[in-house]
C-alpha cells in the first residue's frame, strides 16, 4: 500500500508526465488558453489513462510478452514487436467506447468534454503512459495507480498553465515571444517549480 | 513538369523556416524536447522521424482516393504505427544502445502530431511526389530545431558535443561549471522558448 501511495505522489509531482517527460505537449499548448476547457481536457485525460494503462497491461502480459501465450499452448511465441500498434488500437477503440458510454449515460459530462475526447486518442501522454508501464515492468495495481497519477499530473499542469495564461493576456510581451515562445518559458519555470518536489519519498 | 521544379521546391523549403512544424505550426513538441540531451540521440531521432513522415505521406497520398473519410484516421494511425514498428526494430537491431536511450520516444512517433498532422493537412489532398517532398521538408524542419536544441543542451549541460569534450579542462580549473539545469527538463523548455523567439523575430511571425 505504501509503495502505491509513493508511486502516485511520484507520478503526479516528481515525474510529472508533462513537465518531466514532455508528453502531451501538443494539447497542453493548444488547449491551455482558458481554465475551464483546460480542466475539461484534464479530467478526460485522467479518465482515459485510468482505463487504458491497466487494459494495455493485460494485453501485454496475456498476449504480447515473450511466453505470454503459454495459456494458449504457444510458449515460444514473442509478439512484443506488435506492442505499438496494439496499444494505439486499444487507446483509439477505448476512447471511442468511452465517448459513446458517456454520451448515453451522462450527456452533461459529454457536452462538457466536447471535442476533447476524440482528441485524446492522439495525445502522447496516453500512449506514453502505456509504454512507460511496459518499460518499468509495473504490476497490475501499480499500472492502475500510475495511470491515475500521470493523468492527475497532466490535469494539474494544464490547469495551472491555463490560469497563468489568462493573466498573461494583460501583459506586454515582445512580438516574437508572444504565444508559443512565452508559453515555453513559463513551462520551463513551472518544470523547475515541480522539480523541487523531487526530494519527496514516502 | 520536372521533379524538382520551383513549385515543388516550395514544399521542401517552406517548412524549414517560414512554416516550421515546431516553432510555427506548434506540432510535435513532445519528442523534440525529450531526446535533446545529447546530439547523437537527437540526430538518430531526426532520421527516424524523417523516414516515418515521408513514407507515411507517400502511402497515405497513394490511397487518398480509396479511403472513406470517416475511417481515415484509424487507417492513417495503422500505417504510421506499422512504419514506427519497422523503425523501432531497425534501431534495436543496429543501434541498440541508442534505442535504449530513446526508450519510449521512438514509439511515441506514432502520436507525434507532425506525422498525423501532415497526413491530414497535406497528403490527403496531394499527389505522392509533392507529399513526399512535404514529408521530407517537415521532417527536416523538425530535425533542425531538434539539433539546435540538442547542440545547446549538450554544450552547456555537459560541455561535450557528440560525447567528445569541447570545453577545455583549463576552463574548468578556472572555475567554469557545466550548467546542470540544461540537462534537466526546464532547460529544454527555456532553450526552445528562446529559439522560437529568435526564429519568430527573423521571420516576423506575430502570434495574437
Amino acid at each position: 500500500m505504501e509503495n502505491l501511495i509513493s508511486l502516485f505522489v511520484e507520478s503526479v509531482f516528481v515525474n510529472n508526465i508533462l513537465l518531466a517527460y514532455f508528453l502531451g505537449m501538443c494539447s497542453f499548448l493548444a488547449v491551455s488558453k482558458r481554465v475551464d476547457t483546460a480542466i475539461g481536457l484534464g479530467l478526460a485525460v485522467i479518465f482515459v489513462e485510468v482505463i487504458t494503462v491497466p487494459v494495455n497491461w493485460a494485453i501485454y502480459h496475456y498476449l504480447l510478452a515473450p511466453g505470454a501465450l503459454a495459456w494458449a499452448g504457444l510458449p515460444d511465441v514473442d509478439l512484443s514487436f506488435l506492442g505499438f500498434i496494439s496499444y494505439i488500437a486499444v487507446i483509439a477503440a477505448l476512447v471511442q467506447l468511452v465517448e459513446m458510454i458517456i454520451d448515453r449515460y451522462s450527456p452533461a459530462l459529454y457536452s462538457a468534454l466536447g471535442i476533447f475526447l476524440p482528441l485524446i486518442a492522439v495525445n502522447c501522454a496516453i500512449l506514453g503512459a502505456s509504454l512507460f508501464m511496459v518499460e518499468r515492468e509495473y504490476t497490475f495495481t501499480e499500472s492502475a495507480v500510475f495511470g491515475l497519477g500521470s493523468g492527475v499530473g497532466f490535469a494539474l499542469a494544464i490547469a495551472a498553465m491555463a490560469a497563468i495564461r489568462e493573466k498573461l493576456r494583460y501583459s506586454h510581451i515582445p512580438d516574437g515571444l508572444r504565444g508559443l515562445g512565452i508559453t515555453m518559458l513559463i513551462t520551463g519555470l513551472m518544470a523547475m517549480a515541480f522539480m523541487s518536489f523531487s526530494g519527496i519519498s514516502l | 513538369m520536372s521533379l524538382l521544379s520551383k513549385k515543388n521546391m516550395v514544399f521542401l523549403k517552406d517548412p524549414l523556416m517560414d512554416n516550421n512544424p515546431i516553432s510555427t505550426q506548434v506540432l510535435g513538441i513532445c519528442s523534440a524536447l525529450a531526446v535533446t540531451v545529447q546530439l547523437q540521440t537527437a540526430i538518430v531521432m531526426s532520421i527516424a522521424v524523417i523516414s516515418v513522415i515521408s513514407i507515411s505521406n507517400v502511402l497515405i497520398s497513394l490511397i487518398r482516393n480509396k479511403v472513406p473519410s470517416n475511417i481515415r484516421i484509424i487507417i492513417e494511425l495503422a500505417i504510421i504505427a506499422s512504419l514506427v514498428i519497422l523503425v523501432d526494430q531497425v534501431l534495436k537491431a543496429f543501434l541498440y544502445d541508442i534505442s535504449k536511450q530513446l526508450s519510449v520516444f521512438v514509439g511515441l512517433i506514432i502520436t507525434n502530431c507532425i506525422v498525423l498532422g501532415r497526413a491530414e493537412a497535406f497528403a490527403l489532398q496531394n499527389k505522392p511526389w509533392p507529399s513526399f517532398l512535404d514529408g521530407v521538408g517537415n521532417g527536416l524542419g523538425y530535425s533542425m530545431i531538434l539539433i539546435v536544441v540538442a547542440f545547446g543542451r549538450e554544450l552547456l549541460g555537459s560541455g561535450t558535443l557528440f560525447g567528445f569534450q569541447v570545453i577545455p579542462d583549463a576552463a574548468y580549473t578556472a572555475g567554469y561549471q557545466n550548467m546542470g539545469l540544461m540537462v534537466l527538463a526546464p532547460g529544454a523548455f527555456i532553450l526552445l522558448g528562446l529559439i522560437i523567439w529568435v526564429q519568430r523575430t527573423i521571420t516576423g511571425t506575430v502570434a495574437d
